[in-house]
């Protein structure tokens, strides 16, 4: 077997040290490579090209095959998220209690579609499958603080708020 | 570690707990915590400390009745307080000794009378981040007694007899499961937790992993003890952190006691556990696909048979249970097969989990034993729709399942009777529909819910439910024709039956349902272009009439 040598960390930024040392627990297996883009994406907010690049290398996976496997899960964005972040719960039991309803309410306050981040990078507005806090529908999460019973004027009043903070 | 040791274990948990007069329990589960249940905690630590009261204040897992949240118990009184803010922890600390805060205190006996909690016992009694709180509600002991006095196939026989069905959905005979993966050739054999809840409106799994995450590492452990693996995979959806969290302090406390790792309790047998997250994909929750996710690719299924049972992880023989399998059975264990079996119905034994969530008034997780009717799940322990409101179908099995009409509620709650309504069990999802939801537009919601979530690799539900998703949006509109409505019913029956796994098998379900019991809806929106529940925006058929 060939010895195999890992790439070089793309730059000193001290947050790759993380990145690697989730790779370095798993033995560089590529049966790692979700775990590692988990970590790449909470260490950076997001996926950019030279961070699958060097995650691909790291594990030898193909780098098809990692694009591939960012695109497929809806968790990981290929965007830096906004300085805030609201993530409207699209699940059942919000949908029943008027989830979409808030989500039209914030598209139309931003001026953007859900999946966007307002164009000076404040706000991005998201939706998620579930948050699995049914019982509290319509459930929003503002900057990962659960929000529960979320109300159109609730809604306005923080998206004023986080648009200059 | 061994029996003895355990009941030590046991026993200075209690003496420590003796120490104290009162236990003050606050749930910190998801909904309480977003409504502040730990800044009440702390504020009745501060409370206690500043009365010199001997309390215990217990940080445990969902107590059931989100919507009164946050939830406070005081033991040994047993008196449960509702909406408590940190605001009132001075009220209830003084009242310790004394009579209860009346205007906090809640009376959920109807809620709570005909909930039967083997799943859920822990939940609400436990600190989820202590091993030794387990230990002392009996916590691995079928673990150990499994490893010093029961074979593997004695194991299974119990399993077996105790008649327990998958509770992720299907509901396969779990006893029948283990013993193929037992009989299964080969040495290295996986053992996986299916944690993937990805089934939105649900949140039993969520509950149980963040609640008391040992039962199901016991449970895993043996399952693992029964069928002969080494290795186990629990898979968590990265949208439950905290669920994550908790798992990665049980694991590494099960560790640190010898309960997991080489050589258990002085046994042969060694197991141990590795997490993996899930990235938001719910065709993950489909056994092949989750099996491709732990490998670290795309989670596309794949056609069965071999099924994981024989060739799985890694091609290796596989057993995949559901959280809620997996906590089901150290109690199994411990009380036997035929305990269990004498709850639930004839062919759907023991109890299950359901999230009760919608238009009702007890949202929240709630026990049953099978066989319970809809109406007594709804009416009595849900405290049925609230405002003014009249109930118009309840929906089961999430975006698999089907909407129960009211005329059916009279039926009891089994595998069977669900799937013979149009509707399935599935994971335990229950969302309670008033006459403000518009049916078709539910199902249309579904069908998006698929096409959204369809891997694409075969073509009856990448396309399948795209086409019908783009028929549901004009019969919403109020652009809809009779023969839109005929094209739907024939896409349902293609789909249903041509599509590779269960998702788009399934995925017709919503829609079938809803045009088997509400389809005058259906006709309403197309004939009459009105939405009889006032959802639908009817746009376009406007402009059409114009």
């Amino acid at each position: 077997m060939s010895a195999f040598t890992p790439p070089p960390l793309p730059s000193d930024d001290k947050r790759w040290k993380i990145v690697n040392g989730t790779m370095r627990k798993n033995g560089f297996a590529r049966h790692a490579l979700i775990e590692t883009l988990h970590s790449v994406q909470s260490s950076f907010g997001y996926l950019d090209d030279d961070a699958i690049r060097f995650v691909a290398q790291s594990l030898r996976v193909p780098l098809s095959q990692a694009y591939g496997v960012v695109t497929f899960y809806h968790y990981f964005s290929l965007k830096p998220p906004g300085k805030h972040t609201a993530t409207v719960c699209a699940g059942t039991a919000c949908y029943i209690k008027g989830a979409a309803k808030l989500i039209a309410t914030a598209e139309k306050r931003l001026g953007i579609c859900q999946g966007q981040t307002t164009s000076d990078g404040q706000i991005s507005l998201m939706t998620a499958r579930c948050v699995g806090a049914c019982s509290r529908a319509p459930v929003v999460l503002c900057d990962d603080e659960v929000v529960g019973e979320m109300t159109d004027e609730q809604m306005i009043g923080q998206l004023e708020r986080w648009a200059v903070e | 570690m061994t029996v003895e040791e355990l009941d030590q274990i046991a026993i200075s948990v209690r003496q420590e707990n003796a120490k104290y007069d009162y236990e003050v329990n606050v749930c910190m589960d998801l909904a309480c915590v977003s409504q502040g249940s730990d800044k009440l905690r702390d504020a009745l630590v501060q409370a206690a400390e500043a009365a010199g009261k001997k309390v215990l204040i217990r940080r445990t897992g969902c107590m059931g009745p989100c919507s009164h949240g946050p939830l406070v118990r005081v033991d040994p009184d047993d008196v449960l307080y509702r909406k408590v803010h940190a605001g009132h922890a001075g009220q209830i600390v003084s009242s310790l000794g004394g009579a209860p805060v009346a205007e906090l205190q809640c009376d959920l006996n109807e809620h709570f009378g005909s909930q039967v909690r083997v799943v859920l016992e822990n939940a609400g009694y436990i600190d989820p981040e202590k091993i030794d709180d387990y230990i002392a509600r009996d916590g691995y002991k079928a673990l150990l007694t499994v490893l010093t006095e029961m074979t593997p196939n004695g194991v299974i026989h119990r399993i077996t007899e105790s008649g327990l069905r998958g509770r992720g959905g299907g509901g396969y005979p779990t006893g029948l499961k283990w013993g193929t993966v037992a009989k299964a050739a080969g040495n290295l054999k996986y053992v996986v937790c299916n944690g993937d809840e990805g089934d939105p409106g649900a949140f039993m799994d969520r509950s149980v992993m963040e609640g008391d995450p040992h039962r199901v590492i016991e449970g895993m452990a043996i399952a693992a003890y029964a069928v002969g693996a080494s290795k186990g995979f629990i898979y968590v959806r990265a949208e439950y952190p905290v669920a994550v969290s908790r798992l990665t302090t049980a694991l590494r406390e099960a560790r640190r006691r010898g309960l997991l790792g080489n050589d258990i309790c002085g046994t042969p047998f060694s197991f141990d556990v590795e997490i993996r997250l899930g990235a938001g994909a719910f065709v993950c929750g489909e056994e092949t696909a989750l099996i491709a996710s732990i490998e670290g690719r795309r989670g596309t299924p794949k056609p069965r048979p071999p099924y994981p049972a024989v060739s799985g992880l890694w091609g290796k023989p596989t057993l995949i249970n559901n959280v809620e399998t997996y906590a089901n059975i150290a109690p199994i264990v411990r009380n036997g097969g035929k305990w269990f079996a004498n709850m639930g119905s004839e062919r759907s034994k023991g109890t299950k989990v359901f999230a009760l969530t919608g238009k009702i008034a007890n949202t929240g997780l709630v026990e049953v034993p099978m066989g319970i009717k809809l109406r007594q799940i709804i009416e009595d322990i849900g405290g049925g729709v609230p405002e003014g409101h009249t109930f118009k179908a309840v929906q089961t099995g999430g975006p698999s399942g089907g909407c129960i009409p009211a005329e059916l509620l009279d039926v009891g709650v089994s595998y069977d009777a669900l799937l013979k309504m149009g509707s399935i069990m599935g994971s335990g999802g229950m969302i309670v529909m008033d006459d403000t939801s518009c049916m078709v537009n539910v199902a249309r919601f579904f069908i998006e819910f698929c096409m959204t979530e369809s891997c694409g690799k075969c073509i009856p539900c990448r396309s399948g439910t795209a086409q019908m998703h783009t028929l549901l949006t004009r019969i919403c509109n109020g652009t809809g024709t009779m023969d839109d409505l005929q094209l739907l019913e024939e896409l349902c029956a293609t789909v249903k039956e041509t599509s590779l796994c269960g998702l788009g098998q399934t995925a017709p379900n919503p829609v079938l349902s809803t045009l088997k019991y509400f389809r005058n809806e259906y006709i309403e929106h197309i004939l009459h272009k009105r939405c009889p529940a006032g959802v639908c925006s009817m746009q376009a058929a406007v402009e059409v009439l114009a």
